[in-house]
Formats: structure tokens, C-alpha cells, sequence
């Protein structure tokens, strides 16, 4: 059951997109964002669906994995949607019940917020299952450098995120071991009222913050032990370098995003 | 009264990229009253066959039977099966939880349904039984040796009366005397109780004294199931599976072809002394 959960999950293939420079793929998820927010109208939204289809192709990876993250957010969208449908002023009204009105504009919100929210999901997703969580960090701390000037200690922040990123699948599986030892003793998380629930989580709990403090002593002791002192003077075992077909990507996110602005203004 | 596995298969991560059958058509049956070892390396499938014995993890396909029941029919009470089949994990730790020894061990009894004096009762009969000092009952768990936060996490267990004991890997991370004491506590159980034991490990050295039964996991299939010595005749297959016979197979087969006649069926170090010193004796 725990397992389901896809959180910094990665699908190994190999594909164009899980060869590309990791740097290129953090800024092609900001462009893509962006253009997400600022297309207007329906040539936008065909030329933001065009370059989704295109990129989900390229990856290889199944696309069942990318609509399983959707799941998650199904409330956020029903809500989402709702205000949007009730809560638009517009000329063109459709239906009143009581205070609350439908407007032509409200459907058209409502729904292209839906689909925005829908493509940021599976957009995304595209970024976390085809590239590593190391490779993510690894572009991050990178891409990040130049913050440095202003003090922020982006080498920190990078490892920090790194190793989060890492302990995630093991204290999933921590979770799943202690539950399946307290089920082996009669515990029963799924039956019962709030109060017996929440109460029933104290055996689960504890074992699992006791293990994972000492994980994390023992981490810290290990990188100690293997004298790890921060980011000062540390080298790469592979460094980021850009290929030709990062450039080439970089070209083609340039046009995309261009061609999302002209679609705006133009039309 | 037995466990019986009918063609049990079980896959990991079904329909996805990290897709593992971890279990293959696995037919077995557990006789009351046995002391069974199972043995394999590490993902071998021994953990996640023990964890179908008491219908932690469900079987992908195949059928389980406790006592002539199938466990999968969806009247059929899990709960109750669970206390039937205690299984105690490999490390205390993933189950101490409570501020005091004893409150841990009224964890499953007071699970069970039983009111607090009767789970009292069966904790302090359970602490007893695994020879933890009295003193320590009211300490708290974190605070013991690895030895003995071992033998709370068998109390725990032990404390909710089961017909079956699973253990697994219970030496793990024990110094020698440490499991000793711990494999000699099982022993004891199974002659006194007549508990059914199954014992898992990777050590052919730990099971090979005190069980009667060994099975031995490959790639998540039985590859040998019968009795000690006549699953180590197989030495060399083990070996080339990463598992190893005790090291008395080892001398008793070079002796042999050494020419020494002796009895090449002796698994623990008593055995092999007494056919030695037949050996001996005959020849003066």
C-alpha cells in the first residue's frame, strides 16, 4: 500500500530525455511552467498540449506512471474548479441558483485551470521520473551557484535535499516493516473511530523516529568518518558537462516559449 | 493441525519496472509440533514466505491453509491468526515502543481482548519464560543489551499464547554467547511447550543443533526440504548457492577421503566427536 507513493520516483529507460544535462531539464520545467500560466486561447493551449505529447514521447516511460501523481490532487482541482465555475463575474450567465451564478467566463476558467493544473502535474512528472534524484540535486546545487555571492549556502541546501530525497524510500520501507511487526502482534491501523486511530499510530511512531534519529547519527558519522566538511574545495566524481543535445534543447525551449508568447499577442 | 502451502506465488511491484517474484509455486506443509529451519541468503524469498504464514503479505496466487482452513476466504479471521502464528521480526527495535518492558509485552494480549490484569498475567509469564531478569521489568526497552531487547520482542510475541513461533533471523547482530543463549531459550520452548518453531537464518551452523527439519530457499523456490543430514549431503550444491554445510560435513568428508571411515551424516560437533572416537576405539 505504501508503495504506491511516487514521490522522487525514478523510471529507468533510456531515452533522449533521461540523457539530457539535468540543468536543462530544471529550466525546461520553468519554461514550461511559465508558458502553462501565460497561454491564452486555444492556440496556446494546442501548442502547450503539442509540446507535452511530444516530450512524454520522447521519455519512454509509461504513461500510466505520470497520471498516477493526478491522484493526489483530485481534491484541490474539484475545489479549483468549483470556485472558478461560481465565484467568475462575466456578462454571459448561464444558470442562478440562489446567490450563486454560472458565467460563460466561469466554464472557461474553470476548465482551462483544470487543464493547467492537470499538464503542471504531468508536466512535472516528466522531470522526477526520468531523472535521478542525485542528477536532480546535482543540477540544482549547479544551477544555483551563482547565489552564492549573496551568501545563501546552496551547497547545503543541495545536500540536504539530497539526502531527504534519498531517506524517503527507506523510511517507507522502515514504516512498512514496523507496521507488519505491530500487525504481527494484533495492531490494527485501519478499523476504528479518530481517537483510536490517531492512538493506534503511537507504536508506529516511535519505533520510527527512534530509527530514523539514528539513521541520521549514523549518516552523519559516516560522512564525518569519510571527512566531509561541506561544499568548500569538494569535486565532482561527474561533473556536469552540456552535450550537444543540451544545446540543441535549449534551442528548442527557446522557440516553444516564443512561440506561446506570439500565440498570446497575436491572436 | 498444520500450515499447508498450495502453490504460492508472490510478485513484488506487479506491472511495473521493478516487477520481482520473489515467491515461485512454493508447496509446503508445516506438521504440528516441528522445528523447521529455513535457510537462504539474503533475498532469497525466506523472509517473505514467513510473512505469508500469518497473512501479513498476501499471496499473488496459490492458496495457504492453517488447520485446515483457507486463510484467503473473506470470513476467515486474519486477527486471529496472527495470534495463532506469532512472528517475531528481525530486529526489536522496528517493535519496542512502549515506556516500560512490561507494557510493551501487554501490547498483543491487550490486542488480543484481554482486560488488564489477564494481560498482566500473560506478560509476566512471557518475560519469565524467556529468562529476563525481574529487575529489569519496569525499565525501559531502549535501554537493554541487543540480547535482550531480543528476548522482549519474543515475549511479546510468546505473550499472546501462540500455536506457532516464527522467528526471523533471530541471532542476527548477537555476539556467540548472545546466540547461544538465544537459539538454547528456542530450544527449550519447543521441548517444554511443544510449540511448532520455525526458525529462520543463514547460518547452517545455528539451525543445524536444534532443528529436525531444514528448508532451504534458492531464488524463491524450496531447493532442499528434509532432514539436517540429508540436506547437507548436498554440501557442494549449497556452497554453489552462497550457502555452506557446518564445517563438521566439511571434516568428516575429508576424513572419509582420507580414508578414515566416519559417519559422514554427523551435522553437529557432539556427533561428530562420538563417531570419531568410534573410529578410534575400533582401531586400537
Amino acid at each position: 500500500m505504501l508503495r504506491d507513493i511516487t514521490i522522487g520516483q525514478y523510471y529507468p529507460a533510456k531515452s533522449v530525455i533521461h540523457q539530457l544535462d539535468p540543468r536543462v531539464k530544471l529550466m525546461a520545467t520553468l519554461i514550461y511552467i511559465i508558458s502553462l500560466f501565460s497561454f491564452q486561447g486555444i492556440v496556446g493551449f494546442l501548442l502547450v498540449t503539442a509540446f507535452l505529447i511530444l516530450i512524454i514521447r520522447l521519455s519512454k516511460v509509461p504513461f500510466s506512471y505520470m497520471v498516477k501523481g493526478l491522484r493526489a490532487i483530485v481534491i484541490l482541482m474539484l475545489i479549483t474548479a468549483l470556485f472558478n465555475l461560481f465565484l467568475t463575474p462575466g456578462e454571459d450567465v448561464l444558470l442562478q441558483i440562489w446567490k450563486l451564478t454560472i458565467t460563460m467566463e466561469g466554464v472557461k476558467n474553470a476548465v482551462f485551470m483544470m487543464v493547467r493544473l492537470v499538464y503542471l502535474i504531468v508536466g512535472t512528472s516528466v522531470m522526477t521520473l526520468t531523472t535521478t534524484p542525485n542528477q536532480l540535486t546535482d543540477g540544482l546545487e549547479k544551477s544555483l551557484m551563482p547565489l552564492r555571492k549573496i551568501h545563501v549556502p546552496v551547497h547545503a541546501i543541495a545536500m540536504m535535499m539530497s539526502i531527504a530525497l534519498r531517506f524517503i524510500p527507506i523510511l517507507i520501507e522502515e514504516t512498512d516493516i514496523i507496521m507488519k511487526a505491530q500487525m504481527a502482534r494484533g495492531a490494527d491501523f485501519e478499523n476504528g473511530n479518530l481517537i483510536k486511530r490517531a492512538k493506534s499510530m503511537v507504536p508506529l511512531l516511535v519505533p520510527l523516529f527512534i530509527s530514523a534519529f539514528r539513521r541520521a547519527d549514523d549518516l552523519a558519522m559516516a560522512m564525518e568518518a569519510r571527512c566531509y566538511v561541506g561544499g568548500e574545495g569538494r569535486t565532482r566524481m561527474k561533473p556536469l558537462s552540456y552535450d550537444k543535445r543540451d544545446y540543441t534543447a535549449y534551442l528548442v525551449l527557446v522557440m516553444f516559449l516564443v512561440l506561446v508568447i506570439l500565440a498570446r499577442i497575436i491572436l | 493441525m498444520s500450515i499447508i502451502l498450495d502453490k504460492v506465488n508472490y510478485v513484488y511491484s506487479t506491472g511495473t519496472a521493478y516487477e520481482i517474484q520473489a515467491l515461485k509455486d512454493i508447496n509446503l506443509t508445516i506438521e504440528d509440533g516441528q522445528f523447521i529451519g529455513i535457510i537462504g541468503h539474503t533475498g532469497s524469498g525466506k523472509s517473505t514466505l514467513i510473512q505469508h504464514l500469518n497473512g501479513l503479505v498476501k499471496a499473488t496466487s496459490g492458496a495457504i491453509y492453517f488447520n485446515g482452513q483457507d486463510i484467503y476466504d473473506e470470513d476467515y479471521n486474519m486477527k486471529e491468526l496472527r495470534t495463532k502464528v506469532g512472528l517475531v521480526f528481525q530486529y526489536p527495535e522496528h517493535q519496542l515502543f512502549e515506556t516500560t518492558i512490561f507494557d510493551d509485552v501487554c501490547f498483543g494480549p491487550k490486542n488480543q481482548g484481554l482486560n488488564k490484569n489477564e494481560a498482566g498475567l500473560r506478560a509476566f509469564e512471557a518475560l519469565k519464560s524467556v529468562g529476563l531478569p525481574e529487575a529489569l521489568y519496569y525499565q525501559s526497552p531502549f535501554d537493554l543489551s541487543g540480547g535482550q531487547k531480543r528476548r522482549v520482542a519474543i515475549a511479546g510475541v510468546l505473550a499472546m499464547k501462540p500455536e506457532v513461533l516464527i522467528l526471523d533471523e533471530p541471532t542476527a547482530g548477537l555476539d556467540p554467547k548472545g546466540r547461544d543463549e538465544i537459539l538454547d531459550l528456542i530450544a527449550k520452548m519447543h521441548k517444554e511447550k511443544n510449540m511448532t518453531i520455525i526458525l529462520v537464518s543463514h547460518s547452517m551452523e545455528d539451525v543445524a543443533k536444534y532443528v529436525d527439519r531444514i528448508i532451504v530457499m534458492n531464488d524463491g523456490q524450496v531447493m532442499y526440504d528434509g532432514l539436517p543430514r540429508e540436506v547437507f549431503r548436498h554440501y557442494k550444491e549449497l556452497e554453489a548457492v552462497g550457502l555452506a554445510a557446518p564445517q563438521v560435513t566439511y571434516l568428516m568428508h575429508e576424513l572419509q577421503e582420507k580414508g578414515i571411515p566416519v559417519d559422514m551424516d554427523a551435522t553437529t560437533v557432539e556427533e561428530a566427536k562420538n563417531s570419531i572416537l568410534k573410529v578410534m576405539q575400533s582401531n586400537s
